[in-house]
């Protein structure tokens, strides 16, 4: 007991320094492990029937065939619907969406972006979002709410059909999934890249300071 | 499926090298999951798990897939409808679609063909086409859903399975009616009851008002519009209500073996 006690009035103490939470960080990184796994998956399905015209390179494609990536995705697709839905209640009932991505404004929007541009954001405050990764933190929450309902609608286009006809049906469910997915890969493009260029930002999210 | 055929190499023997590649498939599966193991090298860095043990992968992905199985017959109603489309969806032309190309098709002499019947019913006697053709009619314009992900809208007639299913004497508390078809290397298909005793499932004698062409399955189809398009057996030559699950052609190769809609 006393061990406790002591860890709790350490986090007492560290509390005002801690910019990621354990429950944010472990959520993100089960997050970033099943998107992998569903993106990777995911090229492999749309291999076998591609809506454009091209096709993703074998090498990074996950399953070997179209059998290997659906299994892959209807496996990795739990632990991204649980992970998911365990972050969406969190970000509520903790005010966390509240306090970190609210308020949005456009004039805000448009300064940091021409702050970002010119090199003149600042970083110095972890804690804090700038407005561009507010829109940008926000956008792709309803992205990835997008991309599971319209998933659902391609896995059960009959049974779930009065959601496969918000997307427009099946064949219209289809493009709303490659588009999204489409959005989440060039966000984790850019979130990628912005971590390497501010490492104390990736040390945050593994370590929580 | 539809890629193997770009697969086929001119001047070669299509029919045995479909043969080899088929019989090989269980073993390619396994070799390509280790492949796809090892392009998750730097993920497996990252988190410690081993998924380039093929076997353990293998294993769970197995496991999470038989528990897919069981998730979606509890999602499955019997009284939700696939969506029907008027005449003028239809897609022109509806793809044949299969593992060997049409010319190696299953040919079927109509006038010798017999539907057999097997396993849990009362009356086991084997139906002609004639006969058949004399069972009470339903057209559905309904959409088919490929595994690989596109789909196409078709007119299909023919008798509702479970009113066959009740005519014989079929024990309905059995967990499976097995299909077998006449493709060359044999194809079958496991259909479980609640899906086979749908409404719209059905024993398929007619696309678009013609007798079914032999590219979708002439002599009988089973249509099951709440299924994937694998899960709709063509060129049937038996049907066996049973309690074991007998696996499938598609099935035994990984593929997930409820596949619902």
């Amino acid at each position: 007991m006393s061990a406790v006690t002591v860890s709790d009035q350490h986090a007492a103490s560290t509390k005002a320094k801690t910019i990621q939470p354990a429950w944010v960080r472990a959520l993100h990184w089960t997050n970033a492990f099943a998107m992998v796994l569903m993106i990777m998956s995911g090229w492999q399905i749309y291999n076998a029937s591609p809506l454009f015209g091209f096709t993703f390179p074998r090498s990074i494609t996950l399953g070997g065939w179209l059998a290997g990536g659906l299994l892959w995705h209807f496996a990795a697709m739990w632990l991204l619907m649980v992970n998911g839905l365990i972050y969406l209640v969190m970000g509520f009932v903790t005010g966390r969406f509240r306090k970190k991505l609210l308020p949005i404004t456009p004039e805000g929007v448009i300064s940091d972006t021409k702050a970002a541009l010119t090199g003149k954001l600042s970083h110095d405050d972890l804690s804090k979002y700038n407005y561009v990764q507010k829109l940008l933190y926000a956008g792709i929450i309803v992205v990835g709410i997008l991309i599971v309902l319209s998933g659902l609608a391609l896995w059960k286009p009959v049974q779930l059909q009065y959601l496969a006809a918000l997307f427009g049906g099946y064949e219209g469910a289809r493009y709303v999934h490659f588009f999204c997915m489409a959005a989440i890969v060039a966000f984790m493009v850019v979130h990628v890249a912005l971590a390497l260029l501010v490492p104390k930002s990736l040390r945050a999210m593994i370590i929580g300071r | 499926m539809g890629r193997m055929r770009k697969l086929l190499i001119p001047g070669v023997d299509k029919a045995l090298l479909v043969r080899d590649a088929v019989k090989s498939m269980p073993d390619l599966t396994r070799r390509r999951f280790i492949s796809g193991g090892a392009s998750l090298g730097a993920l497996t860095l990252l988190t410690g798990c081993d998924v380039t043990d093929s076997f353990s992968a293998e294993e769970m992905l197995k496991q999470v897939s038989k528990f897919n199985d069981g998730v979606q017959a509890l999602m499955f109603n019997p009284n939700a409808m696939a969506p029907t489309f008027p005449e003028s969806a239809i897609t022109k032309p509806f793809p044949f679609n299969a593992y060997y190309n049409l010319d190696e098709a299953p040919e079927v002499d109509g006038k010798t063909w017999k539907l057999e019947v097997r396993g849990l019913v009362e009356n086991k006697k084997s139906w002609t086409l004639d006969e058949l053709y004399q069972l009470p009619q339903v057209k559905q314009v309904t959409r088919h859903i490929c595994v690989e992900g596109w789909s196409a809208i078709g007119s299909w007639t023919g008798t509702p399975l479970r009113d066959f299913l009740k005519l014989i004497g079929a024990d309905t508390r059995a967990k499976y009616v097995w299909f077998q078809c006449a493709d060359k290397d044999g194809y079958n298909s496991p259909l479980d009851m609640p899906s086979a005793m749908h409404a719209q499932t059905q024993m398929t004698f007619k696309f678009g008002d013609e007798i079914l062409p032999r590219a979708y399955g002439f002599p009988m189809k089973i249509r099951v519009p709440t299924k994937l398009g694998f899960k709709n057996p063509k060129y049937v030559i038996s049907m066996e209500v049973t309690n074991d699950y007998k696996g499938g052609f598609w099935e035994d190769q990984g593929y997930n073996s409820f596949s619902g809609s």
